[in-house]
């Protein structure tokens, strides 16, 4: 197996924007996942099929949309850069990608958790003294906190593999937005790239068999700590 | 305590209209399931929102919808006991008892953790996990919880339903104490007749959603009798057996009563159907029966076609039933003297 320096960086690159995406996705699947949870308004059919849109939509028609809107011309980009922040082609544009692909396996994964606590524990909680916000703190979130858990890793590991909307939205520029699934497609492309393209895919089974064995891990350690 | 309700609340094609007021310091809801009782516990806790109507407890307005008001339930200071214990399954025992007194404002801590721990003998639980606990002791610690967050009223639903015979009647002598040692009010739900007699003074019975009436728990058990497949239940707390041939003697009016299931050392509560005892008008010369009490008829009643009579000895008092016919022709009357039969084996042990 063989890496060169800016294989090294690609998979760092992979690192650095998959947990960024993850860890700013979190508190917002949180959230998502609490109000489809818990609460009753109209239109929630409507928040429903908007948070699974990207499961459904083709990754490249994402990376399209993010494109326009984060583009120069688009009105998120204009505004952006009328404050000197310019996101389209840098590893922050790959951030949103990744993040916009995974959130609704992290809402899916919280929301299951959430789900599955007993409507009573809430309703003790509430008739002991606690206001909402302190039902939310104190018992929501400590035990959907398997389901935060599984949400992150399968994000996670999404995100190491997001390839169409990041390419679009992010470019493939090596040292700057190449990841390593734009890596091995830039191998594949070349005639004398196989067995680069082959340790790069052997990393991302290593990285991704790593992030479920840990999932795996935490889940049975975290089911062994309800039980006690 | 005093609660009065004037509310409507439709729940798919159940609907719940009440307009009552009822005080006291032990109230029960009876109803059998279905009734409305569990609904009409989330509508005084503010779990759920009434849609229309008012609820006071007390002088304090929780709910009503011409003044707009709807307390949320953090403020109204009722703490519910449920049917399954609802701990907290992320926090430990202690944990679990102190979530409410943490939320309770410093000036109302009426009700001390250790004085709680004490009166529900939960010292030995505090360490441990919650779900390493027996479903009695889970029950005694969200009781605990329960009143530790020292609120103006104590919700009991069905609290009993989820634990089998021998725990529950381990139970209601603590459900009993930390009601009359705390001086909480408490409101408890139950669709268990034997239940409310235990636990209650005045009984508001729910039907259809609707209010059937107000009654004290032994003017239901009067009514229900001829129905009840039991009969009246009588309920008899006795201490101070001495044991004979294998039978437990109890002191009880001015004689004995004679109990195959007995327990000595410690006070046991027995059950006794009204369709157990039979009455003589004169002494019967031999007899199987065990237990041959001389009493006075001090009252009679109808239930439904047939009579109630309450018999007294040395100021304990014992319902028996018998059809019409049967009190005609003995020509009982209040003060008549009677001989009652009962069997040794006919008495059940509860706790």
């Amino acid at each position: 197996m063989h890496l060169t320096p800016e294989d090294f960086s690609a998979i760092a690159l992979s690192m650095k924007i998959a947990v960024t995406a993850t860890a700013l996705s979190l508190p917002f699947g949180f959230a998502t996942a609490w109000v489809m949870v818990f609460k009753r308004f109209r239109g929630k059919v409507l928040l429903e099929v908007l948070v699974n849109l990207p499961l459904t939509l083709p990754p490249v028609v994402i990376g399209y949309f993010l494109l326009l809107m984060l583009g120069r011309n688009g009105w998120i980009g204009q505004a952006l850069s009328s404050v000197g922040i310019e996101l389209v082609f840098t590893w922050k544009a790959a951030v949103l990608a990744s993040a916009t692909v995974g959130f609704p396996l992290l809402v899916r994964s919280i929301r299951l958790g959430m789900e599955s606590i007993d409507h009573q524990l809430l309703q003790a909680s509430r008739s002991l003294g606690a206001p909402w916000y302190d039902t939310l703190a104190t018992v929501i979130l400590p035990l959907s906190f398997r389901g935060m858990v599984a949400g992150s890793s399968l994000m996670f590991a999404r995100s190491l593999g997001e390839f169409g909307a990041t390419i679009i939205v992010a470019g493939n520029i090596p040292g700057l937005t190449q990841t390593i699934p734009l890596a091995i497609y830039d191998y594949a492309s070349s005639p004398t790239g196989t067995a680069m393209a082959l340790s790069l895919c052997i990393v991302s089974i290593a990285l991704s068999v790593s992030v479920l064995f840990l999932h795996e891990v935490i889940g049975k350690k975290l089911e062994h700590g309800g039980k006690a | 305590m005093k609660l009065c309700i004037d509310i409507e609340k439709r729940l798919g094609d159940f609907s719940l209209k009440l307009n009552t007021e009822i005080s006291g310091e032990r109230v029960g809801i009876f109803g059998a399931s279905g009734s409305g009782k569990s609904t009409l516990v989330h509508l005084i806790a503010g779990l759920i929102k009434p849609d229309a109507g008012e609820i006071y407890l007390d002088e304090t307005c929780l709910f009503s919808s011409r003044k707009k008001i709807d307390l949320s339930p953090e403020k109204r200071r009722i703490s519910i006991v449920f049917q399954q214990a609802t701990l907290f399954p992320h926090l430990g025992v202690k944990s679990n008892l102190l979530y409410g007194y943490k939320r309770c404002r410093p000036a109302e801590r009426r009700i001390r953790p250790e004085a709680i721990i004490e009166v529900l003998n939960l010292g030995h639980l505090i360490g441990r996990g919650v779900n390493k606990l027996s479903g009695g002791e889970k029950q005694r610690v969200a009781l605990g919880r329960a009143v530790l967050a020292n609120p103006r009223l104590l919700v009991m639903d069905e609290p009993l339903s989820a634990l089998d015979d021998s725990l529950r009647y381990q139970i209601i002598p603590y459900l009993r104490s930390v009601s009359t040692e705390f001086g909480i009010p408490c409101l408890f739900i139950s669709h268990s007749l034997t239940e409310m007699q235990l636990m209650t003074e005045r009984v508001l019975v729910v039907r259809d959603g609707r209010l059937a009436g107000i009654s004290t728990p032994d003017e239901l058990a009067r009514t229900g009798m001829a129905t009840n497949p039991r009969g009246y239940l009588n309920l008899l707390r006795l201490d101070g057996a001495t044991q004979k041939d294998g039978l437990f003697h109890y002191p009880w009016g001015e004689g004995h009563l004679i109990i195959s299931e007995g327990r000595a050392g410690e006070e046991s509560l027995f059950e006794l159907s009204s369709r157990d005892i039979i009455l003589f008008k004169q002494h019967p010369e031999a007899i199987s029966a065990r237990n041959l009490l001389e009493c006075r008829v001090a009252e009679l009643f109808d239930s439904d076609g047939r009579k109630g009579v309450v018999l007294e000895s040395g100021g304990k008092t014992l319902v028996a039933e018998i059809v019409r016919s049967a009190a005609e022709e003995l020509g009982i009357a209040p003060g008549t003297m009677l001989f009652a039969a009962v069997k040794a084996s006919a008495f059940r042990r509860l706790s």
